[in-house]
């Protein structure tokens, strides 16, 4: 093509007419010849593709590190020293997890709050709930209750209100059960949600598992890991 | 861009100006550049921008020199990020004073903008020829709102690490990628060092380009099309022989030592706030981000900082029941398109459209409707130019009932910050939830309200009191 163009005699290959070289052809406002025009679509097309591509290792780097990703191990927890009526509270993938020791007042009061609950049942699958939480006080043992602190509205981490009746601040009749600051969300005594709060979802219960009765792993359980 | 290159120009400005537009330059955009001669005191707060921008890069350099973006812990225990924050506070020269002229800077730049816009907003300076001007100026202030949140993670204390908890939580309302961009952006599965390190990148690197770049749009845009001014009258249309406009004043000396009396009462606030309330009663610096980032305890109370209480206002008022109320617009907009005279197609499309929306408005979680209203309130600021059909462009000349309707619009405004402030109450969520609908039928509605009522007459040429 460059030994044509240096000759100035036009190439069959791009179309012209020999009457009208490429160069009068741009003065007459025509533009590039037709064939030409095809090439430099093409070009760009596959250049453009080229530069697209690129997005992907660059919008990849700011996924996860295989460090972040493999530091999520399971933790091992003593519930034993858990005073009745008590919470500890331990970290797992960097989130909070309450361990709530319930009184069997606290217990009571889930039955009371089932009809003002959005998801009495656990049924909704953003967070899905183990099948043997699914159940009023959502644990193992209906004593222990195990989920994460993390509210499913904007990751807040709520707060114990297990004072009941008007002393709470937040209803005159509150049953006991856990407060988000930021928006007012609140939970019952088994981490679920009230109607018409600004959390869609009960509190997340993560994979957990009794390896004797004073200690619990949290992030594994019978059927495999988190 | 217009002016004419002087070739006369000798010595060393003529060797600069035969190599670069120098002298075009700055007739076209200060000696020569013809600004309408009855600016008030609301045209300060443009001029006062770009100080506070410029405040804003010195200071954030002398900064990032002591600053050490690291969520590790250090030998005591504490975040190294949160140390190198009190080290520049306790132990670097000045570092106390360059800190706070940035922290407060930061408040400053909010101010001068917020009032910067309502200068635009009640002149009616973003209608035609000036919509583009708008439109790089509201991308300005998304710029700005992302700027401030990236930049106030960095001292790594309870507010900066909750807050982004927040605010990076609201993408995960996003159906089906929601979980998944959440992770994205933090880099992690909660805020961490990876989620530090990136803000960092953006606050100091990413987004300052990016503002700078839509500053000079901003600017070549007005330059282009000239300013508007408090009376709304085209000064261009009205020029003498020498095509310069009769109500014109050279931007330079007039408005350069107009803008520089505005700088220095700017100054003398500014310094106040800087030396004797930085922390601006927990208003400018949170009590809370003096305690360092604790990711298993939340604050009792988090609130973001003030310039963006009234968004969070209307994200915290979007509950599972108010998501009725949209229903009921979706529904206003149905019957709207029902009783359209003729537009067969258009008004099928749009009666489907307005029914869909009224479905999706139920099907998906009022937490993602929270946030498509918190971002909404500032993406329906870019609709502006062509909502407001109202046949003068200055308040000046507006029934007086409007000003009124823009009274009540500041008020609200206000309302809505006081209340995001606040922890979450029951009267405070009504009181929000109207505010929120105020808001957004201020302009939605905007397109029949502006019509109406008693016009004044607008004058041929500007009104302006030699003095």
């Amino acid at each position: 093509m460059s030994s044509s163009a240096s000759q100035n005699t036009s190439s069959p290959m791009l179309g012209l007419s020999s009457a009208v070289t490429e160069a009068e052809s741009f003065k007459l406002g025509a533009g590039p010849a037709e064939a030409r025009r095809t090439w430099m679509i093409a070009c760009g097309a596959t250049g453009g593709v080229a530069a697209a591509a690129v997005a992907i290792p660059f919008l990849g780097s700011m996924a996860p590190s295989e460090k972040a990703r493999s530091a999520g191990a399971p933790v091992e927890v003593d519930i034993g020293d858990i005073p009745v009526g008590g919470v500890k509270i331990v970290e797992w993938r960097g989130k909070p997890v309450w361990i709530v020791r319930r009184t069997p007042e606290m217990l009571e009061s889930l039955a009371k709050a089932d009809g003002q609950l959005a998801d009495p049942g656990s049924n909704r699958t953003d967070y899905p709930t183990p099948d043997y939480a699914k159940n009023q006080h959502r644990s193992i043992k209906p004593e222990f209750l195990v989920a994460v602190g993390i509210c499913t509205h904007l990751g807040c981490s709520p707060v114990s209100a297990f004072t009941t009746g008007a002393a709470s601040g937040i209803a005159p009749d509150w049953p006991g059960g856990f407060f988000c600051p930021c928006h007012g969300s609140t939970f019952d005594m088994a981490g679920r949600v009230y109607a018409n709060k600004p959390a869609p979802d009960n509190l997340e219960v993560p994979r957990h598992m009794f390896l004797t009765d004073a200690s619990i792993l949290i992030g594994k359980d019978e059927q495999g890991e988190a | 861009m217009a002016a004419e290159k002087v070739a006369q120009a000798t010595g060393l400005l003529g060797w600069v100006d035969r190599r670069f537009p120098l002298i075009s330059l700055y007739k076209a955009h200060l000696s020569e550049y013809y600004a309408p001669k009855n600016f008030n005191f609301w045209y300060f707060f443009g001029s006062l921008a770009m100080l506070v921008l410029v405040i804003q890069i010195v200071t954030g350099i002398l900064l990032v020199m002591h600053y050490k973006p690291d969520a590790s812990l250090n030998d005591a225990g504490i975040p190294v990020a949160f140390a190198s924050v009190e080290y520049i506070m306790r132990e670097v020269p000045f570092g106390w004073l360059i800190r706070y002229i940035h922290s407060t800077g930061a408040s400053a730049f909010f101010v001068v903008v917020f009032l910067h816009m309502f200068r635009g907003l009640i002149y009616g300076s973003y209608r035609e020829p000036r919509e583009l001007i708008w439109i790089f100026g509201c991308l300005i202030f998304l710029c700005l709102m992302a700027e401030a949140f990236f930049g106030y993670l960095l001292p790594w204390g309870q507010m900066s690490y909750w807050g982004a908890q927040v605010i990076v939580n609201l993408f995960s309302a996003v159906p089906l990628i929601g979980p998944d961009l959440a992770v994205w952006i933090r880099g992690d599965f909660v805020v961490g060092d990876a989620t530090l390190n990136r803000f960092f990148a953006f606050h100091v690197i990413a987004l300052p380009l990016v503002l700078v770049g839509l500053v000079a749009a901003h600017i070549i845009a007005l330059h282009e099309v000239g300013s508007n001014n408090p009376d709304g009258v085209e000064i261009k249309a009205k020029k003498d022989n020498n095509g310069i406009p009769l109500d014109g004043i050279p931007f330079h000396p007039y408005y350069t030592v107009h803008d520089i009396l505005g700088l220095a009462g700017f100054a003398f606030i500014f310094a106040a706030v800087v030396f004797f309330a930085p922390e601006f009663g927990g208003y400018f610096l949170e009590y809370n981000n003096f305690i360092p980032a604790d990711p298993l305890v939340t604050p009792p109370h988090i609130a973001p900082v003030w310039y963006f209480t009234p968004y969070y206002s209307m994200l915290r008022a979007v509950t599972d029941v108010f998501t009725w109320v949209f229903v009921a617009a979706a529904g206003l907009g149905a019957y709207g398109f029902l009783r359209m005279q003729g537009g067969g197609l258009l008004k099928i499309i749009g009666l489907v459209a307005m029914l869909g929306l009224a479905i999706v408005f139920r099907v998906f979680d009022a937490k993602f409707w929270g946030v498509v209203v918190m971002g909404g309130a500032v993406i329906i600021m870019f609709f502006l130019p062509w909502l407001d059909r109202s046949p003068v462009k200055s308040i000046r000349y507006r029934p007086t009932w409007q000003k009124w309707l823009y009274g009540v619009f500041v008020v609200n405004f206000f309302v809505l910050g006081y209340l995001g402030v606040l922890p979450p109450f029951p009267v405070g969520q009504v009181v929000s939830q109207l505010g929120t609908i105020f808001y957004f039928g201020f302009f939605a509605l905007m397109p029949w309200w502006s019509q109406w009522g008693e016009f004044k007459p607008v004058p041929d040429r500007v009104t302006f009191q030699p003095h």
